[in-house]
């Protein structure tokens, strides 16, 4: 019997060929593991949609707006993924927030007219309004650990709170305005076009390095790895997609021949990626990750692990303070001021269906750190196209709340197909 | 079964306030035999299994770990001597595929590769945490993943990278029994291990069962179901009412005399105790 019951797992020892691994990602979509299927058909549709309506929808210049819309909440979008992977929620993240955004902006004003303030500058002003709202998310982990609320209440009670503060903080004058230049043009600031071109290239040779590498010590170790006509395929798709972003962004985006050249990337965008790596590493190759993951699959089969559940409940919602600060310093930079308003309006909404239409679960233990960037986009190409139309907010809010509700039911219908394999 | 039992307990008591769960059991299992612990609701097999554990202490009586005396305070500690439980719940994550529900909490990565698999509690703890953020060495722990299912000849896994929710209920079984394998144990407990499994899929994990007794583990199995108990048990050990009433060679008996002795079993064969004494004993622990 164990010539025959051996071969299955011999059989995955040797090299993968490209039809088994497209059956294996077959297999692992009727598992309910859909990643970025359903998302990227509803990029383009919206593509469509909106420029079928509007011919300035895809130019150079429209498509650099949305990329700065969507800084701000996929900042903060990034955050919001790793505590929804633990199954909780962080409904304080859009004040959280405006708590950076002010505290920034604040200091910063402050440095100039009080003497006693004048070693601030940008580089350690921004620490410091990071570890401030660090320390709330912290605080928030903490209460909700310690007293074992829910994090819906904790962080609702937060929502109310940190608005109070921000109003507090910005005091009578309603406004106020950032000087420092570095704050000032995090948003708005562009690479030059060579400079252009070494992101998106350093970009997709870093990925395939990791790619091949991994293919090579999988073959090394005798393990199945992702077969090379797949990785080249890949590559192939990425260093097309690469090339046509990188013409986009290095179209003159002036409006007439004569003004100063408008062309490059974005350095938002660029910030955008870095977290996106940075991110995506801890959440998927580090233990740390692999815990946030386990506590929002099966807490009690990580407290049996011996994984110190409370301590990484703790640690999520202080990422996601941090996010929201950064997330704030940007969408400051972007309006050059920070208001009353700030952090409010449909700010909050905005991140979590960013975080949910990416095609992170709302459940717990599904999803990826790309879904708060890939979500982030679909958002702002929502409102950047209806706002194009000239559609009333009315409308806006309609549209925008059916396209979460499309999320959430897509989400929970792969989560319905994930148990019934299960059982099977 | 040639020289002493790899676990054996002597005359251990366990009371929960005034229940008398446990009273001077005497139990033990050599390496490479299936022992069946069985007996009614209540009878203290789950008791007798999480003392064992460590996860509470007996209040009397001995433990021996290949014949040294031990005291096991914690899960921890009886893994570290090479003794694991697998619960009826299995304690699986169904999002995380194969290999990282087999290593979950215990992931290899650089650092702990260098210090060869064996960590060392030294140094600042922010640091000693910031370890955490080292990348883990997949490669590794998928071999590791793969040899085990293989030595355990797992069959029906196509993939060790499925997330354990499209597994079928026998090969979360097997996923489970393999992940405390893993850690070269010598001890497995099974708490009911074929409840709620189909028939082909029973087969599967009674075959494995027998197959872990062929690599000289000490198995212990819990189950209610006495038909799989004969085909995979060399003995039977019946508890009823906290007592170890019986010990049957399972070659040597059969279902009806084991029926019996869960549900009638002679509690002055337990040593040292008058006849009916087990019954009083829970109103003496009131007094």
């Amino acid at each position: 019997m164990t010539d025959i019951s051996q071969s299955a797992l011999l059989a995955s020892q040797q090299a993968q060929s490209p039809i088994e691994y497209v059956r294996a990602a077959f297999l692992r979509i009727r598992a309910g593991d859909i990643g970025n299927l359903p998302i990227i058909l509803g990029l383009v549709l919206i593509a469509i949609i909106f420029q079928s309506q509007n011919a300035n929808f895809l130019t150079p210049r429209n498509i650099v707006n949305i990329v700065v819309q969507m800084a701000g909440i996929a900042v903060i979008a990034y955050g919001i993924v790793f505590v929804l992977l633990l199954g909780e929620i962080d409904l304080s993240a859009g004040y959280v927030s405006a708590v950076g955004g002010v505290l920034t902006a604040i200091l910063l004003r402050d440095s100039l007219t009080n003497p006693a303030l004048s070693w601030m500058d940008w580089w350690n002003v921004i620490p410091i309004a990071l570890l401030v709202t660090a320390a709330i998310g912290a605080l928030h982990g903490f209460l909700i650990t310690t007293f074992q609320l829910p994090s819906f209440i904790v962080t609702l009670a937060g929502l109310l709170a940190w608005n109070g503060v921000v109003l507090i903080i910005v005091g009578d004058g309603g406004t106020v305005n950032i000087q420092n230049p570095v704050v000032r043009n995090l948003a708005s600031e562009i690479l030059p076009p060579e400079a252009t071109w070494i992101v998106i290239i350093a970009f997709i040779l870093l990925y395939a390095l990791f790619e091949v590498s991994t293919m090579n010590t999988r073959l090394k170790a005798g393990l199945r790895a992702k077969p090379i006509a797949i990785i080249g395929l890949q590559l192939g798709v990425m260093v097309v997609a690469g090339l046509g972003i990188g013409a986009l962004f290095n179209v003159n985006r002036a409006l007439n021949a004569s003004a100063i050249p408008q062309q490059g990337m974005p350095v938002i965008a660029v910030l955008l990626l870095i977290f996106l790596v940075v991110l995506g590493y801890v959440a998927e190759r580090t233990r740390f990750g692999r815990y946030v993951y386990a506590v929002g699959g099966n807490k009690e089969a990580a407290r049996r692990a011996g994984i110190r559940v409370e301590r990484i409940r703790i640690l999520v919602f202080m990422i996601s303070g941090l996010m929201a600060g950064m997330g704030g310093i940007v969408l400051a930079s972007r309006l050059k001021s920070v208001a009353t308003d700030a952090g409010g309006g449909n700010l909050l909404l905005y991140v979590i269906a960013a975080a949910v239409i990416g095609g992170t679960s709302l459940f717990g233990g599904r999803g990826k750190v790309s879904s708060a960037l890939i979500g982030a986009l679909v958002v702002a190409s929502v409102e950047n196209g209806m706002g194009l139309l000239n559609v009333s907010s009315g409308i806006k809010f309609i549209v925008t709340g059916l396209v979460l509700l499309a999320a959430v039911i897509i989400d929970a219908v792969s989560r319905r197909s994930q148990q019934r394999s299960g059982i099977r | 079964m040639a020289g002493h039992p790899l676990l054996e307990t002597r005359g251990v008591t366990k009371r929960f306030g005034a229940v008398q769960a446990l009273t001077k059991v005497d139990f033990n299992v050599h390496a490479g035999e299936v022992v069946a612990l069985v007996g009614d609701n209540g009878a203290g097999k789950s008791t007798l299994i999480k003392g064992i554990a460590g996860i509470y202490g007996f209040d009397e009586g001995e433990t021996y770990f290949d014949g040294k005396k031990v005291t096991i305070h914690s899960p921890r500690e009886a893994s570290k001597l090479g003794i694991e439980v697998v619960y009826q719940d299995l304690a699986l994550a169904d999002n995380l595929d194969v290999v990282a529900n087999m290593f979950l909490g215990r992931e290899w990565n650089q650092y702990v590769a260098r210090t060869e698999h064996a960590e060392v509690p030294i140094g600042n703890p922010v640091i000693r945490y910031l370890r955490n953020l080292l990348p883990m060495t997949e490669v590794e722990m998928e071999k590791r993943a793969v040899n085990t299912l293989n030595e355990l000849a797992v069959t029906t896994l196509r993939s060790v990278r499925l997330p354990v929710a499209s597994l079928s209920g026998g090969q979360r079984q097997s996923v489970a029994i393999a992940k405390a394998v893993l850690w070269n144990s010598r001890v497995l407990i099974l708490d009911e291990p074929t409840a709620a499994l189909g028939v082909a899929q029973t087969r599967q994990v009674l075959d494995l069962v027998r197959r872990l007794a062929d690599k000289q583990l000490a198995v212990v199995v819990i189950s209610h179901n006495l038909h799989d108990i004969f085909e995979v048990a060399d003995r039977i050990a019946v508890l009823r009412l906290g007592h170890m009433v019986k010990t049957f060679v399972a070659k040597e008996t059969d279902q009806k005399e084991v029926v019996h002795a869960i549900t009638a079993g002679k509690l002055e064969v337990v040593p040292g105790m008058a006849p009916a004494h087990g019954m009083a004993a829970p109103l003496q622990g009131l007094a």
